[in-house]
């Protein structure tokens, strides 16, 4: 199939986004053979670098920022892009064959990449609040936050109690902090989890000596030049030096209104990745593929792979499915999620057990089942057992996938035999 | 050179990990013993807690994968080979000895 698309009539493809998916869809690109001009815009000033550790040993001053580093001079030689960090991308031409960028420029090219990935949803209200507040999704916010929290002991409000807001308060109780997490619905994570273990991971706060309040949402942020406290929903206020919110994330397509792209949270792709216009592909955060939308570390690197290949092949030729896959470092506990999970799916603990709602020291492994069958899988420090289980649902899945599609069949993941 | 445990104790399959620092993961490789630093070079994870098939370690956290003969990295996310230290058994005991330096060991 390699050399039956129209890799030869690709010149120049953009990557928009100097994301984890923007850099391993470059890699992806020159691993298959392009050998054209290849521009890699991002809005940050930095090379690519990973997030996860950005709430957690980043934060805690544990690993400092040359850890966080995707790439090193020895592959950005190799990868041989044009790097233009620092600039936003502002529009895509009707036709994805201009990709126009703040500063005025524009870059000509045969095939996109949007890599562009999502940004912290912010609080409601002007600007970006007063002093002290913040949020968490990139290196300068994560710097910011972190001479905050080294300045001395504060009292901190984290407001959304999902894994950003757990690992994030996780962080500052480690750092010494009184902190405190409020959560708007009945629990956290109850929509990834469902409720039974949403509460035995809420149990893990704490442990970590921090309080959690829940069902209850933010009216207003009190302070004008500085925070000085949050005030609830149910009339509570908290008084507050440092307020961090994580409240989800937005994917980043503003910049695609008025180009021919379908969007709907997140730039609508088919099971390849592939926009509405052939010689564009979406990856990460911003892609919704199939028809779903992974703010997923794996979804981003597993993504590029097909992206890259339909990319060069000039149609949707394969199809990406990874088993949904995420993972949270908190309170010493390491949290595993794999599968599909429905609301009605049942859920059991198959290892280790409970003490008193929470977690035991051994961590325990529970599994979602759904008619005799395992639909997921969620470990508490059993990284053993889970990557077992894991392993288990990604066959079943390939097998599935297999077997459904029409074309090439999905991809392998390394090391996997592929179907036959 | 470290004793780890006795070689009864580490079948095929199995791993161990000593309270060494930094910690050196132990492997029974289908019968063959490979140790190797036990943090994945990418982010903190432990290998002895990951998923041996043959002679890789599938780290469990992202699934970088590591050759345990020569602690290379055989796929992304890691870039950066492990340690390799060499193993002995003596009277029944396995036994680590940690290499001197950076960089892989015989």
């Amino acid at each position: 199939m390699r050399n039956m698309g129209p890799m030869g009539s690709m010149r120049t493809v953009t990557v928009v986004g100097a994301s984890l998916a923007g850099l391993y869809a470059a890699r992806e690109l020159r691993a298959r053979g392009f050998d054209g001009r290849l521009v890699v815009v991002g809005d940050e000033p930095h090379r690519p670098y990973d997030r996860p550790p950005l709430s957690k040993d980043f934060l805690t001053g544990r690993s400092d920022e040359d850890r966080l580093a995707l790439g090193d001079p020895e592959e950005n030689a190799g990868l041989d892009a044009e790097w233009l960090l620092g600039v936003r991308a502002r529009g895509l031409d009707a036709r994805g064959r201009r990709v126009l960028l703040d500063d005025g420029r524009a870059v000509s090219c045969d095939g996109v990449v949007v890599a562009t990935g999502a940004s912290a949803r912010r609080l409601p209200g002007p600007g970006r609040g007063p002093a002290g507040v913040h949020t968490l999704r990139t290196l300068d916010d994560a710097r910011a936050l972190r001479a905050e929290l080294t300045a001395g002991p504060r009292r901190v409000v984290v407001v959304g109690g999902g894994f950003i807001g757990a690992e994030t308060a996780s962080s500052c109780a480690v750092l010494g902090h009184d902190v405190t997490v409020v959560e708007a619905a009945r629990l956290p994570l109850i929509p990834q989890l469902g409720p039974e273990m949403a509460a035995l991971c809420a149990a893990l706060h704490r442990r970590g000596g921090v309080g959690l309040i829940t069902g209850t949402g933010v009216a207003a942020l009190r302070g004008t030049a500085a925070v000085t406290g949050v005030e609830l929903t149910d009339g509570r206020l908290l008084p507050a030096d440092v307020v961090i919110v994580g409240i989800g994330a937005t994917p980043d397509t503003g910049w695609l209104t008025g180009s021919a792209l379908a969007l709907a949270d997140g730039v609508l792709c088919d099971d390849g990745c592939v926009t509405a216009l052939p010689q564009v592909v979406a990856v990460g955060d911003v892609a919704r593929v199939g028809g779903t939308r992974a703010e997923h570390w794996t979804s981003a690197t597993e993504q590029p792979r097909v992206a890259v290949h339909n990319l060069l092949a000039g149609h949707t030729a394969r199809t990406v499915r990874p088993l949904p896959y995420f993972w949270s470092d908190q309170y010493g506990a390491r949290i595993q999620f794999a599968g599909r999970r429905l609301d009605t799916d049942t859920v059991r603990i198959a290892e280790g057990a409970t003490a008193g709602g929470a977690p035991d020291e051994g961590g325990f492994l529970a599994l979602y089942e759904r008619e005799g069958r395992t639909t997921a899988v969620l470990s508490v420090d059993r990284p053993r057992s889970f990557t077992r289980v894991r392993r288990e649902l990604a066959r079943a899945a390939t097998v599935q996938d297999g077997t459904a599609n029409a074309k090439e069949p999905a991809l392998p993941r390394e090391g996997e035999p592929a179907v036959p | 050179m470290i004793p780890v445990c006795r070689l009864d104790d580490l079948p095929a399959g199995e791993s161990v990990r000593t309270d060494t620092v930094p910690p050196i993961a132990v492997f029974n490789a289908d019968g063959e013993l490979y140790a190797v630093d036990d943090t994945c070079t990418h982010q903190d994870a432990s290998l002895s807690e990951g998923w041996l098939e043959g002679c890789l370690v599938e780290c469990p956290l992202h699934a970088a994968s590591f050759d345990l003969r020569t602690g290379q990295p055989t796929c992304l996310p890691a870039r950066r080979a492990v340690r390799t230290h060499r193993v002995t058994v003596e009277d029944g005991v396995v036994h680590v000895h940690v290499a001197a330096e950076e960089g892989t060991a015989a």
